[in-house]
């Protein structure tokens, strides 16, 4: 399978699974990226997923935690780093790469390099040893997760050397990521972020 | 189900649950997606290659699951993860409560684990003052209603959104509407709550790599990345079947898992985890993690070569997904905590023979289940394996022993259904004028009220074996020289089924021959768990027909066909006996693939322009026989305008006995396939086998409608140019 091929597949296969695919020549313009969705995240309302729903008061509590727009980017270089948080404090967000604890109630956007994809499922390949790095993509509405075409293999076992090496690290967590976290639990109606984000984007990469 | 004491009030739960539109309904429009979504998300893979290669995979890990556990908790120890093993149930339990203990954990958070739900752990864990919250919403759902899950993979689908939207107002203290998205939300908020408070993560493992000590989990909610990431220890509970060597293992049955399961090319999420991660909240900034392997009788499964294929499960569920019988009456009477046909035989090894003796018996025997599972395990006749050891453990009742009995002894059975046609005299025969078949005028007792929803047909005034040698064909120099299996049902209640077929073959250079030694195929002993006496009638018809002789052995009643072929199954091989079944069903063919395959019939030996005909595929045939294409191929070279129904496959609820056993059961998944036939518009309805002539035929008669139903072999004689 060629590399076009393989980005075709990919980009098939995610948006199959309403994840949104965009193809950019590099981090800088997937920063301005980043910056333009959060702008225009929900015209600007901080309210997170259910904070609008009726909750018990313990729930209600968590909402009230959250006073501004957060984007969050825990695995990126230095350099990728400050050029995203300039631009997020240019915008009056507030741009972290760690303790994301302190936001459980949830971030806008979180915002990570992958290591890998694979074209046959339409999954992003997450080293997700840092905490940081799982909370980014799970407590986010939105994770917006980059990663090279180079980078894309066809299917599971076109991946498996990556992945051996990156499971053989100890300790280690790994994930295979393939659109927003969903359930299909009441009447088997789907719903888009139950627990993890409501919206997935996979920037491809020409280069990083 | 927990508690049930005899067969009635199990038969009493299963009328409960058919009364229950929702859930009916809810599971009836899954069962129709299913197959596509199925099919569309294998497209372009060689799904049986794969699904063979996984058979052989989990066989071999299964032989070496000992050493794999060694292996496991050598590399996991290593990493610094605590490695226990538990013997059964409680065991697991305990110790999972004394890490809470050990710990300090006060509130616990779970990811959805079948192995969990097997060991009943939240009972115990909430009995030693544990807060326990199921964070996959399903789960969640059925565990505030104090319910075990209706399905394995879809735990609260017999549910609706006003049950959920009134539930969740209970929790929150405020009123929900019904509407999903926000039911869904809501739902969000309050469990990330729970995840923050949250000591300890619970959570399943679909794999224990151990080369790695890696365990790998599928979910689409994302909880189990919450639960393995939020609280400071992470505990594991995982069955000893999920062991398996490498990665490349694993890989291989996840191409094969979500598919199978929901037709999802791959779930949202899939998490390989090795050690105790990064934990910003957990002294020291590490988790403390545990596995806990619970054996709870998979060791001494692994040990037994007649089951030891059930522990390749991946836990798709799609067993359920398939089962028409599971589509009628829902998780919570298919299974004790597993459920579909899956649960069916691990409700017996896992929970004991008490929970598993009334489940046993709802199987239809439609091999649907057998046909769909990703691993290749032989569930239905290991379902009725496990009939019989439950019946060589408690006794044989007094009906299956008696009829095995009569069995074994072919003149005696015979005799009696012989006799039968003077039995039935007191209730009459009626000639059902549309449908070409005599019905017995009034059911005895025994049958009136629950078999109602069909017309029974009467025993025939000449068995087939008295007719035979008035009709049996002259041919010179023959082409082909066949014996025919008659089946008791063509036998003594379908005689000119028989004949047409020999009609059919009359001029094509075939010599027909009908050995009067044969006796019934020996499937209805199966299904009763009698294998003594299935074995006997086995060994009268290897010898009675002689393969040697014969070319071909025809049989026209699939059920009994698919039955034939497994002889050799029945014998194991080996001796004179065993070579002989070999033979013998080596020659057995069904008439569809021998009119059309062999003969090779085509349209030119039949009259053309004839009415529309619609079919119906016996499960014996399609799945049993795995015979798809020639009966429409030679239905339609039969003349007949052939108009495909919806749900072909699918069984139309006969299933011998089990429609004596269950009728309401087997008249309502009849009642999907009457509607789904008249829908077609065909004026003739036809199958190759007659215990679904019986089932359909009569069912259509006791609706009074127009559409005549027929057998392969006499619609085709009824075209055949002379």
């Amino acid at each position: 399978m060629s590399n076009t091929e393989r980005i075709e597949l990919f980009t098939a296969k995610a948006e199959a699974v309403s994840a949104v695919v965009k193809r950019l020549p590099s981090m800088k313009e997937a920063t301005d990226y980043v910056v333009d969705l959060c702008g225009a995240k929900e015209a600007c309302q901080l309210l997170i997923s259910g904070c609008g729903e009726p909750l018990s008061q313990k729930a209600e509590d968590l909402c009230e935690i959250k006073q501004d727009k957060v984007v969050a980017a825990p695995n990126l270089s230095q350099g990728h780093y400050d050029a995203l948080a300039k631009a997020c404090d240019k915008n009056g967000f507030v741009c972290k790469r760690d303790g994301l604890r302190e936001h459980l109630a949830g971030i806008d956007i979180g915002f990570t390099l992958c290591q890998g994809a694979i074209a046959e499922t339409g999954s992003v390949v997450l080293d997700s040893d840092s905490e940081e790095t799982r909370l980014a993509t799970m407590i986010s509405e939105i994770h917006v997760a980059a990663v090279t075409v180079d980078s894309i293999e066809q299917d599971f076992y076109g991946v498996e050397k990556k992945l051996a090496e990156l499971i053989a690290k100890t300790p280690s967590y790994t994930a295979f990521i393939t659109g927003a976290s969903r359930t299909a639990d009441i009447e088997r109606v789907l719903a888009l972020g139950v627990h993890g984000p409501l919206e997935l984007h996979v920037l491809l990469l020409d280069e990083v | 189900m927990q508690n049930v004491k005899n067969l009635g009030e199990y038969k009493e739960h299963v009328r409960e649950a058919l009364d229950n539109e929702f859930q009916r309904q809810a599971i009836d429009r899954f069962a129709q997606a299913y197959p596509v979504g199925r099919a569309k998300a294998f497209e372009g893979m060689d799904v049986e290659g794969l699904i063979a290669e996984i058979a052989a995979a989990k066989d071999d890990s299964i032989r070496r699951m000992g050493e794999l556990y060694e292996q496991f908790k050598r590399e996991a120890e290593k990493a610094g993860i605590h490695v226990h093993l538990a013997k059964n149930a409680g065991e697991a339990n305990e110790i999972i409560a004394s890490i809470a203990k050990k710990t300090g954990s006060k509130k616990i958070v779970k990811s959805k684990s079948m192995t969990a739900e097997e060991t009943l752990l939240n009972h115990h864990l909430e009995g030693e003052g544990l807060e326990v919250t199921e964070t996959d919403l399903g789960e969640w759902i059925i565990q505030m209603r104090h319910e075990g899950p209706s399905h394995m993979v879809m735990p609260a689908i017999h549910l609706s959104r006003d049950q959920v939207a009134g539930l969740f107002s209970q929790v929150t203290g405020k009123d929900q509407s019904n509407e999903i998205e926000k039911l869904v939300k809501v739902a969000r908020r309050e469990l990330r709550q729970r995840f923050v408070e949250a000591d300890m993560g619970i959570s399943g493992a679909n794999f224990a790599i151990a080369e790695t000590a890696t365990i790998g989990l599928v979910t689409n909610e994302g909880n189990a990345r919450l639960c393995t990431t939020l609280p400071r220890v992470h505990v594991a509970l995982c069955g000893l079947d999920k062991l398996t060597p490498t990665l490349h293992d694993a890989l291989r049955v996840l191409r094969a898992l979500p598919r199978n399961a929901t037709g999802q090319t791959l779930t949202s999420y899939t998490t390989w985890i090795h050690g105790p991660n990064e934990d910003n909240a957990a002294p020291g900034g590490k988790k403390e993690m545990h596995i806990v392997f619970l054996d709870n009788g998979r060791t001494a499964l692994a040990e037994d070569p007649e089951f030891r294929q059930v522990l390749r499960c991946i836990r798709c569920g799609a067993c359920a997904n398939v089962c028409p019988v599971y589509r009628m009456v829902g998780g919570h009477e298919y299974g004790h905590i597993y459920i579909g046909a899956i649960g069916l035989i691990l409700t017996y090894f896992f929970h004991g023979r008490d929970k598993a003796k009334h489940l046993v018996l709802n199987c239809i025997n439609c091999q649907a289940c057998k046909a769909v599972c990703a691993a290749g395990i032989d569930l239905p006749s290991l379902i009725k394996r496990v009939y019989a050891r439950i019946l060589d453990e408690t006794g044989h009742d007094i009906d299956s022993t008696l009829l095995s009995m009569v069995m074994r002894n072919r003149k005696l059975f015979h005799g009696l259904l012989r006799s039968a046609r003077f039995a039935q005299k007191p209730f009459g025969v009626k000639k059902g004028e549309k449908q070409k078949g005599n019905f017995i005028r009034h059911l005895p007792m025994m049958f009136a009220k629950q078999h109602a929803f069909r017309e029974l047909p009467a025993v025939a005034d000449k068995p087939f074996r008295d007719i035979f040698p008035k009709i049996q064909p002259k041919v010179e120099n023959p082409r082909y020289t066949v014996a025919i299996f008659g089946g008791c049902a063509q036998d003594f209640l379908y005689p000119e089924q028989l004949e047409a077929m020999v009609h059919t073959f009359a001029d094509r250079g075939v010599a027909v021959d009908f050995p009067l030694q044969q006796t019934c195929c020996g499937l209805p002993l199966m299904m009763m768990g009698e294998r003594k006496a299935e074995k006997e009638v086995a060994e009268q018809n290897i010898h009675a027909i002689d393969p040697a002789k014969y070319d071909y052995i025809i049989c026209s009643c699939p059920s009994c066909a698919s039955h034939l072929k497994q002889y050799p199954e029945i014998f194991g091989g080996g001796d004179s006996d065993g070579l002989l079944a070999d033979r013998f069903a080596d020659k057995v063919i069904d008439i569809s693939s021998f009119l059309n395959d062999v003969l090779e019939m085509s349209a030119d030996d039949f009259e053309q322009g004839g009415p529309k005909a619609t079919y119906h595929a016996p499960c014996h045939l399609c799945r049993g026989l795995n015979v798809h294409d020639a009966p429409r191929e030679i239905l339609a070279k039969g003349g007949y305008e052939y108009v495909p129904c919806k749900e072909e496959e699918v069984c139309c609820g006969f299933g011998g006995s089990y429609s004596v056993k269950f009728p309401e059961i087997s008249q309502q998944i009849l009642t999907n396939k009457l509607d789904n036939i008249e829908a077609t518009g065909a004026e003739v309805l036809v199958t190759d086998c007659p215990g679904c002539v019986m089932q359909i035929r009569g069912g259509l008669a006791k609706r009074g409608s127009d559409v005549v139903v027929r057998h392969m072999s006499e619609v085709l004689a009824e075209r055949r140019k002379k």
